[in-house]
């Protein structure tokens, strides 16, 4: 079967076929997996375009404590130590977990998939517990500009995750139901640039929030 | 032909990681020498953070190092964008996301920076009249 016949997308427009077949155009429009990977990258593109403004507000506004804390200094390091190990772990089986869905090997899949999403449940837990004690201890959004954008910053983040959770219920469900069929493994494929990505709007987290924060 | 043997001869999706001839276990050791990276840069910005080894001002220099080296470890091992010629569109994406990225943040910084600069405190204009 020709490359062209079956992936060409409505509302995609194909690039100008060159002459050589070194992966631009020679066979035709690139295949649908390919488009959609390309169409989700440029979401998450804009996605972290979007956190940029947040980092941004926040790098402008963090010294705006208005005589109260900041939440890098409340912050506890150990902690926050925690949250990454559990995201950086969640991300490497994420990893583990493309690697069985190109083994198509159901049952490790879904225990990769469910670590996965318990490692980001154990992130989600702990950053709700730092929330709640931030405001207990009266360091809540509406206690200055600081806390207000960084409650911004990094519960846009944390809802990100959420999402993502959401996402790989529905990954584990529609694989068991559905088996690896080709517009599974596409969602699945943007699943798992969603979640390596947010990982790497933590990294920016963990060091431009907290760990500059509590030493500057 | 199936996906796999398509991607061989188009360009290639972000987040796709087939070589031809590449198994599994390759690409496992992949993801973990990847594992391994983003832990050691993590570990090396904890230790920045705290340490009284490297001189002060520059800890942020430091962090902010070590916090893009990590993205690139993500980015290469994680995401597997690469700089093959068959990630092309991908590459291309990304530099203009950075580009945004860095408008956004550093035109901020530096834009607001200046105001707070320029502008006269309340208590210094008190102090005018």
């Amino acid at each position: 079967m020709s490359a062209a016949a079956a992936t060409f997308t409505p509302g995609f427009v194909a690039p100008a076929v060159s002459r050589e077949a070194t992966g631009h155009g020679d066979a035709g429009p690139a295949p649908k997996r390919v488009v959609a990977g390309f169409g989700f990258w440029i979401f998450l593109l804009s996605d972290i375009v979007m956190f940029s403004a947040f980092f941004a507000s926040y790098a402008v506004l963090a010294g705006a404590v208005a005589g109260g804390p900041s939440a890098a200094a409340l912050s506890d390091p150990n902690v926050v130590a925690l949250e990454t190990a559990c995201l950086l772990l969640s991300s490497f089986c994420c990893g583990m977990a493309s690697l069985a869905v190109e083994a198509r090997k159901q049952a490790l899949t879904q225990l990769a998939l469910l670590a996965t999403g318990l490692l980001g449940f154990a992130f989600l837990l702990l950053e709700l517990r730092e929330f709640a004690g931030l405001v207990a201890q009266g360091a809540g959004p509406s206690r200055s500009a600081s806390l207000s954008s960084f409650f911004a910053l990094v519960g846009c983040h944390g809802a990100h995750v959420t999402v993502g959770l959401l996402w790989i219920g529905t990954m584990m469900a529609q694989f068991y139901a559905k088996g690896f069929r080709a517009d599974i493994l596409r969602r699945y494929l943007c699943f798992s640039l969603f979640w390596h990505a947010l990982d790497i709007v933590w990294v920016a987290i963990f060091s431009l929030v907290y760990l500059m924060g509590a030493h500057v | 032909m199936n996906d796999d043997a398509l991607s061989a001869i188009g360009d290639i999706a972000p987040g796709h990681d087939y070589e031809a001839g590449q198994d599994i276990a390759a690409r496992a050791r992949s993801y973990l020498i990847g594992l391994g990276l983003a832990v050691v840069l993590t570990a090396a910005s904890f230790w920045a953070a705290q340490t009284h080894l490297i001189y002060a001002p520059g800890v942020s220099a430091a962090l902010v190092t070590l916090a893009i080296a990590q993205m690139g470890i993500h980015l290469v091992f994680f995401l597997h964008i690469t700089t093959a010629p068959d990630n092309t569109n991908n590459v291309l994406a990304l530099a203009f996301g950075v580009l945004f990225v860095g408008f956004v943040v550093l035109g901020s910084i530096w834009i607001m920076a200046h105001l707070n600069h320029m502008t006269m405190t309340m208590d210094q204009l008190m102090r005018m009249q």
